[in-house]
């Protein structure tokens, strides 16, 4: 779909290179658009302000998360304690901002890992085609048999409970997708012209898979990144939730629910921050992947 | 439509054969001997070797596959690694509770969506369809059990109208039984609804802009008439398929919020059965919910495929 702006890259990767400024114009048009998509830019701008909160939180937090304070157990929100204290009388405030780095590393290296096992898989087979094909496309129905959240959930009784399984867990469940994508792309584009063309000049498949076909995917991997960021924060905190994911005492928003949750008759706060956070978020990645959706997506552009 | 779902059914052979292969690793790739987790710590080698006679586990691997599937087949799905207690007796006392959240989960999602995603359709740009976009979002990005723990706060903390959790039982205490399902079914309808209302709201925005919407105005139907007899009936069709997707998230839905209801399913076991390191019976449950979602998604194309006779000659 965006093969129109992207195409002109893998033109430059074969020699057939048109004025760089017109692929950098359609480049910048793409954000232009993004800039203009309301919600878009809204998700955008939560994302930025919870990385910036990420990165500045030894700054930022008032107190240390994990340093408890006997006599202040159970504070409500108030000027000392913006968001109240906990069981141990640690804030929740500072321990919500810690979680903001548990969140997006978890979300980052997990989609990571699945974006680059998923893609690489997606244009080996889709390329190739043959048993190759067939072997990972079922073994990859296999796994999309399991509800997300049921795998998840074995793989973590498999290898155990702990932040790092977590992280591998959420990667597995998410390659299928981005295999799958990944296939489908390179069906449609391994058989236009300018493959053709890249061929008859000569390259080898893997010049052609990755350097020709690749950047034409980039677009729907970026907006399917997102997505699956959004569910990977889902996800995580749901495991967290359930006692599998990140162990106490680090502060992450599943876990603290899960704790606060034997605590709402009294302490209700502490049951509605962390989630508060959780939403925001999984909202912002989901806003910034419709916005990119659309703004990667020329026919889309003039709507904006 | 015959042909078709033969050939859907022999479709699904491979994918049970690979999903049964992962189920029984699951007990296999576990650290630690089930045997000696069976035993207890007490156990002497003896009692663990004989154990591991008793439930074949001394026997090569491929040749225990062939016998737990033939058990699984004949509904002897094993025993519990904690008690003893048949699995396939404990996974039937689960299952009424889960399907009975999932349809009264699948009833409120379709009453929130049917309304807000036809009549959003039917007023573009309107207050309702900017609150039907809004409440797609948010169900998206608010997790199940923090919407659990805020129905909790709301319906049994602050108005001390519904049970935080439980089930009890419906022949002793009806009323109390049904205000139980409330909260649960209801955390798990929002979040069908969502997607729900926004397939609606698109598929009938589609179908109003058809040629034969046109001409049934055009014939001088009435608003009415025409929404309900061409419009609805023809956007119904794809919804369908997200139908039928929604209510497997149900069943993946149900194992969290089951288990922060305390309600005893199918779900709420699966999550026992990790913190009891019982294998047998986690094993047991992983396999009916990817069965059950395999054979929902199952139902979905064929009903498809009988609404939609163009899908049946791909």
């Amino acid at each position: 779909m965006i093969s129109a702006t992207l195409s002109l890259n893998k033109q430059k990767n074969t020699d057939l290179t048109r004025p760089s400024e017109k692929y950098e114009s359609l480049t910048r048009m793409a954000i232009q658009a993004l800039l203009r998509h309301r919600s878009g830019m809204a998700g955008l701008i939560i994302i930025i302000s919870l990385a910036v909160l990420a990165l500045l939180a030894p700054v930022i937090a008032p107190y240390d998360p994990l340093e408890m304070r006997a006599p202040d157990r159970f504070q409500p929100p108030s000027s000392t304690y913006f968001f109240g204290t906990d069981e141990f009388g640690r804030d929740i405030f500072s321990r919500i901002l810690y979680g903001t780095r548990i969140a997006f590393s978890v979300g980052v290296i997990s989609i990571g890992i699945a974006t680059v096992v998923g893609v690489a898989t997606g244009l080996v087979a889709g390329y190739a085609g043959g048993t190759f094909d067939t072997i990972i496309m079922r073994l990859f129905d296999t796994l999309l048999a399991f509800p997300v959240i049921l795998l998840a959930i074995v793989i973590l009784a498999m290898l155990g409970p702990g932040s790092l399984n977590a992280i591998l867990a959420v990667a597995i469940v998410n390659i299928p997708a981005f295999a799958r994508l990944t296939r489908a792309n390179v069906l449609v584009e391994k058989n236009k012209e300018y493959v053709e063309a890249t061929r008859s000049v000569g390259a080898k498949p893997p010049r052609i898979v990755f350097r020709t076909i690749f950047p034409n995917t980039v677009s729907t991997i970026l907006v399917q990144i997102t997505v699956a960021l959004a569910s990977a924060v889902l996800l995580e905190s749901a495991l967290s939730f359930l006692g599998l994911g990140t162990p106490l005492p680090a502060p992450s928003w599943g876990s603290m629910l899960s704790v606060g949750r034997g605590y709402l008759a009294f302490a209700p706060w502490y049951g509605i921050f962390p989630g508060l956070a959780i939403t925001l978020m999984v909202m912002g990645f989901y806003l910034l992947g419709d916005g990119l959706r659309d703004a990667l997506d020329p026919r889309r552009q003039k709507l904006i | 439509m015959g042909k078709y779902a033969i050939k859907r059914l022999i479709q699904i052979i491979p994918v049970l054969i690979i999903v049964s292969i992962a189920v029984f690793s699951i007990i296999h790739l576990i650290p630690g001997d089930p045997a000696e987790i069976m035993a207890g710590s007490n156990a002497t080698d003896e009692q663990v070797a004989a154990l591991r006679h008793q439930y074949g586990l001394d026997k090569p691997i491929w040749s225990q596959y062939l016998i737990w599937l033939e058990n699984v087949a004949t509904g002897n799905l094993g025993y519990s690694l904690t008690n003893g207690f048949p699995v396939n007796k404990l996974l039937l006392q689960r299952i009424p509770a889960t399907i009975e959240l999932a349809i009264a989960a699948a009833i409120i999602g379709t009453l929130i969506a049917f309304p807000l995603g036809i009549i959003a359709a039917l007023k573009p740009g309107s207050f309702i369809d900017f609150f039907s976009t809004l409440f797609s979002a948010l169900s998206f990005a608010v997790p199940s059990f923090w919407l659990a723990i805020l129905l909790i706060l709301l319906f049994s903390l602050q108005f001390k109208l519904l049970p935080p959790s439980g089930r009890p039982d419906f022949s002793e205490e009806p009323i109390e039984h049904l205000k139980s399902l409330i909260m649960p079914a209801l955390t798990l309808g929002i979040a069908m609804a969502a997607k729900l209302t926004r397939y609606l709201r698109s598929s009938m925005l589609d179908v109003l802009h058809q040629d034969y919407v046109r001409t049934a105005r055009s014939k001088g139907l009435s608003e009415r008439s025409v929404v309900v007899r061409h419009a609805i009936r023809n956007a119904l069709i794809p919804v369908i398929t997200v139908f039928g997707l929604q209510i497997g998230d149900l069943l993946s839905g149900a194992i969290i919020v089951e288990s922060i209801f305390s309600w005893p399913g199918v779900g709420r076991l699966t999550i026992q059965a990790i913190s009891w390191r019982d294998y047998s019976i986690l094993q047991a449950s992983v396999m009916f919910i990817v069965f059950a979602f395999l054979l929902v998604n199952l139902l979905t194309d064929l009903t498809y495929g009988l609404i939609n006779p163009r899908i049946r000659y791909e």
